[in-house]
């Protein structure tokens, strides 16, 4: 995963233009890109060889459809570990084998560890928790959501 | 909602990302053995009925330059954390807002908001106008800044319909 910021220049005002219009979304049809294409005044062939080099140096992280696990019946639920320190690559490795592991992140806290699981039944979520539980040894604080207030997906760039 | 066989092989074929051709879903037919046009149609009405929320691009925000990724963390008094979470997710700063369980004794904290910016001084100056709009509601609070990804694959659905063996 890429950490580090890109050069300055690597993204250009057209770039910047397709990421905003690809994280906003497209509607399906046979020639995908072609509205891209109109926004951009670029032909086709060269919105998708952007895209190909924006996925290249990691701008994005995947393109594709999203799924929505609430949707088919299942659970998301943000989960949080107090992983010791000399213990952190260990336990992320353990975390990150799971499928339904789909995010994780290190934050600075004695929570450390912040990954969500994304499953198709709800009672996955717990047989998930559990099996990570016992996998490493530490208790897993399970956050499930209540309530929702926004969800943007979309930073503006 | 359910989906059917052919809606899930459509779903794990493309989970991990779309071809980049001029035709994507010829692409996709071709891999599953369907028509471009089935392929399509499934996919709209997946749309449709919210299984698919959009077809588009995760980035990755440290790579754009959006260096810091915050969780602000807020104990709200209950009485006024709907109330309250509904001002602070109409941030056009916040991406993510949500209201969670406390994990007494160890974490107080019940309304989640996610801040980006392009260095924790942005962040700050954005955490600081939550607070003024929580004010006295607010009993304590806290912000998670992340240091790493570790994980970006978003959700995985299983092949077969097994749900989530990990």
């Amino acid at each position: 995963m890429h950490r580090s910021r890109l050069q300055e220049d690597s993204l250009d005002a057209t770039d910047r233009a397709l990421l905003n219009l690809l994280q906003a979304g497209l509607a399906p049809s046979k020639n995908l890109f072609q509205p891209l294409a109109v926004a951009t005044g670029l032909d086709e062939a060269e919105v998708i060889s952007r895209i190909e080099r924006l996925r290249g140096i990691g701008a994005i992280t995947r393109f594709g459809p999203f799924i929505d696990a609430a949707a088919l019946g299942g659970a998301y639920c943000l989960c949080a570990m107090a992983v010791p320190e000399d213990r952190f690559e260990e336990v992320a490795s353990k975390v990150n084998a799971h499928d339904a592991v789909a995010h994780n992140y290190e934050r600075q806290h004695r929570f450390n560890m912040w990954f969500v699981l994304a499953c198709e039944t709800p009672a996955a979520i717990t047989t998930e928790a559990d099996r990570i539980a016992r996998q490493t040894g530490l208790k897993v604080h399970r956050f499930p959501k209540l309530r929702e207030f926004f969800i943007g997906f979309q930073v503006a760039l | 909602m359910t989906i059917d066989a052919k809606d899930r092989r459509i779903l794990t074929a493309t989970q991990a990302g779309l071809p980049l051709a001029p035709r994507p879903f010829a692409v996709v037919g071709e891999w599953i053995g369907m028509d471009e046009a089935e392929v399509i149609a499934r996919i709209e009405r997946m749309m449709g009925d919210g299984v698919i929320r959009r077809i588009g691009a995760a980035t990755n925000h440290y790579a754009l330059g959006m260096l810091a990724n915050g969780m602000s963390v807020w104990d709200v008094e209950d009485a006024r954390a709907e109330d309250l979470g509904e001002q602070i997710g109409a941030l056009d700063f916040v991406t993510h807002c949500y209201l969670r369980p406390r994990a007494l004794p160890d974490w107080p904290y019940n309304l989640f908001a996610m801040i980006h910016g392009p260095d924790r001084v942005a962040v700050e100056t954005r955490r600081a106008e939550i607070a003024a709009i929580l004010g006295a509601a607010c009993r304590e609070n806290d912000i998670l800044y992340s240091t790493r990804i570790l994980k970006k694959t978003g959700m995985r659905l299983a092949k077969e319909g097994r749900p989530c063996s990990g």
